[in-house]
């Protein structure tokens, strides 16, 4: 284990300064989250056009570097795409942080997906998954348009 | 006392952990558990097994005997007046939802007030919860200080004729404030209102005398006592477990049971339904002994050193924040880092073998008054040494520079 795989400039950075912080007015979908074992919580609001593509998207929230910089990526990430691709990407991603050693999305540039493998040094760290994660899991949640507050622990 | 020694007779500390020296901090979570008492369940299971109370072979009665040992013990350990005052339940959350539960049963109904305070552990809270949910009970909070105590008068402002029953800590897990719990229980009885102690954080660090303190219930977590898991205690007096319903009906303990109807045990036995944590509680007693040996005035003498040392070096570092300045404490310092999660830190500093909890210690209604998320805490043990403060110390910096502070 390596604290510096966890803990990459990027992931700092991120983690220091959320992008994506806060709550815009016009949002149409929203879901909340929160990890019981510790307390973060994540709410995560999103506006979805006509044609499924994800306008604006923005989240509130407290928790650790690793929940703040993942949220803070995540918004960024899926900012302009489609619902589709979207789902895609999150399913992707949560495959990554779980089992597989990359992302195999096309839809993601290469850029893109060295920022979101920024994520992949909380593999090492059974226990810090669930904060990398959180966020995602909520945004699958505000598709869904689900009253269910997403909780790590089931 | 030699901390070395007392350090050697727990098998944890003897390999490394991770390529560390375990520097475990984390004692107010659950304790160590030395040798004699693992040693203990392995014998209890290997040369003298037998389910007790129950059959009359040579085993069952061994075994029964040893199991009551434990009882016995328990109550010159924590001076109560009668071992039939002693309960055992699977934990300290067993024990308190026993009197929740039956207390609740006889004695609550609408509109009855259960006083608890701010900095109550999940366990103190819950439990009544459910009677608020199922009777229409109301719960009141003692208020804590800005030094994170709760007073003896906090407690008195918010008592009125409703009140039934005073639930506190004795000593707060996370400020590690230690509450005036013999002040608390001479109020509360010149109203005629029962108190019970969660002795979770006390029983393993303070000395206990419950002729003494006088309160009607304490509850004792087996776990953070250098026992195993699975083991609690609930102190009664004895009026109130002659008084109350049973918790749990099963086997062992009833008195007659026909189709028409069911009378109950004796005490203890009233309380210990069905097959109990045999092994462990036999082994707890090895605990106490342990604890014994070295003398609480010692262990508290230790650990009050070990506070003293952890303020002083903690309060020297820029940007740690230590949480509460109770003028009574306990061996807990829960403190933040400005800038850095307490997640994060527990993270970094298991890097280095250094142990701690971060979150909020099943204390979500303390953490939202004293408006954090969470806190990162080190907690104290008859084993730690101020070498252990100083690699908290150095794992902290580690911390900051990782967060560029």
């Amino acid at each position: 284990m390596d604290l510096k795989d966890l803990y990459q400039e990027i992931i700092l950075d991120h983690g220091k300064n959320p992008r994506n912080l806060g709550k815009f007015d016009n949002y149409n979908k929203d879901a909340k989250g929160n990890n019981p074992l510790c307390g973060d919580n994540v709410h995560v609001y999103l506006r979805l056009n006509e044609n499924k593509k994800v306008e604006d998207i923005a989240f509130e929230g407290h928790g650790c570097a690793i929940s703040m910089a993942s949220a803070s990526i995540m918004t960024d990430m899926v900012r302009g795409k489609e619902e589709k691709e979207v789902k895609e990407i999150v399913n992707d991603f949560l495959g990554m942080i779980k089992e597989k050693d990359s992302l195999e999305t096309n839809i993601l540039k290469d850029d893109e997906k060295t920022k979101l493998m920024s994520l992949s040094g909380v593999k090492q760290y059974p226990m810090r998954v669930k904060c990398a994660t959180l966020s995602w899991h909520t945004l699958t949640s505000a598709f869904d348009n689900s009253d269910q507050i997403v909780k790590t622990e089931e | 006392m030699n901390i070395d020694d007392i350090k050697r007779e727990f098998p944890i500390f003897d390999d490394k952990i991770q390529n560390n020296d375990l520097v475990y901090l984390d004692s107010a979570n659950s304790s160590q558990k030395p040798r004699v008492v693992v040693d203990r369940i392995y014998d209890f299971y290997t040369k003298e097994f037998s389910n007790v109370g129950r059959s009359v072979h040579y085993l069952a009665v061994a075994a029964t005997n040893l199991y009551e040992q434990t009882r016995v013990s328990v109550q010159k350990y924590i001076n109560a007046k009668d071992k039939d005052e002693i309960v055992f339940t699977k934990g300290a959350t067993e024990a308190i939802n026993l009197v929740a539960n039956t207390f609740g049963q006889k004695y609550l109904s609408e509109g009855d007030e259960v006083l608890l305070t701010e900095l109550e552990h999940h366990s103190n809270y819950v439990p009544w919860h459910f009677l608020r949910k199922a009777k229409n009970i109301k719960i009141e909070f003692a208020e804590i200080n800005d030094n994170g105590e709760v007073t003896l008068e906090a407690i008195e402002k918010k008592i009125t004729n409703k009140t039934k029953i005073i639930s506190v800590s004795h000593l707060s897990n996370v400020t590690g404030a230690i509450l005036p719990i013999k002040e608390i229980v001479q109020l509360a009885h010149s109203k005629n209102i029962p108190v019970l102690i969660d002795g979770c954080q006390g029983a393993p660090h303070l000395k206990l005398d419950m002729q003494d303190i006088d309160c009607d219930f304490y509850a004792i977590s087996g776990h953070k006592m250098y026992g195993p898991t699975g083991i609690g205690i609930l102190y009664a007096k004895k009026k109130w477990l002659e008084d109350l319903p049973p918790y749990q009906g099963g086997g062992g303990m009833i008195n007659e049971v026909k189709k028409e109807g069911i009378t109950y045990g004796e005490l203890p036995n009233k309380y210990e339904a069905g097959t109990m944590a045999t092994a462990q509680v036999i082994a707890f007693n090895e605990s106490i002994k342990f604890m014994e040996k070295i003398g609480i005035q010692n262990i508290e003498k230790h650990e009050k050193e070990l506070l003293d040392y952890g303020l002083e070096k903690l309060r020297k570092n820029n940007s740690v924040n230590i949480i509460g300045n109770p003028k009574e404490k306990g061996g807990v310092i829960s403190f933040t880092i400005e800038g850095v999660h307490p997640h994060d830190i527990a993270t970094i500093l298991d890097e280095d073998g250094v142990a701690i909890r971060a979150g909020h210690h099943c204390c979500q209604i303390l953490h939202d008054k004293l408006n954090l998320p969470a806190t990162a805490r080190a907690s104290f043990g008859v084993y730690n040494t101020k070498d252990d403060i100083d690699k908290l110390d150095e794992a902290i910096n580690k911390c900051k520079k990782i967060f560029n502070l």
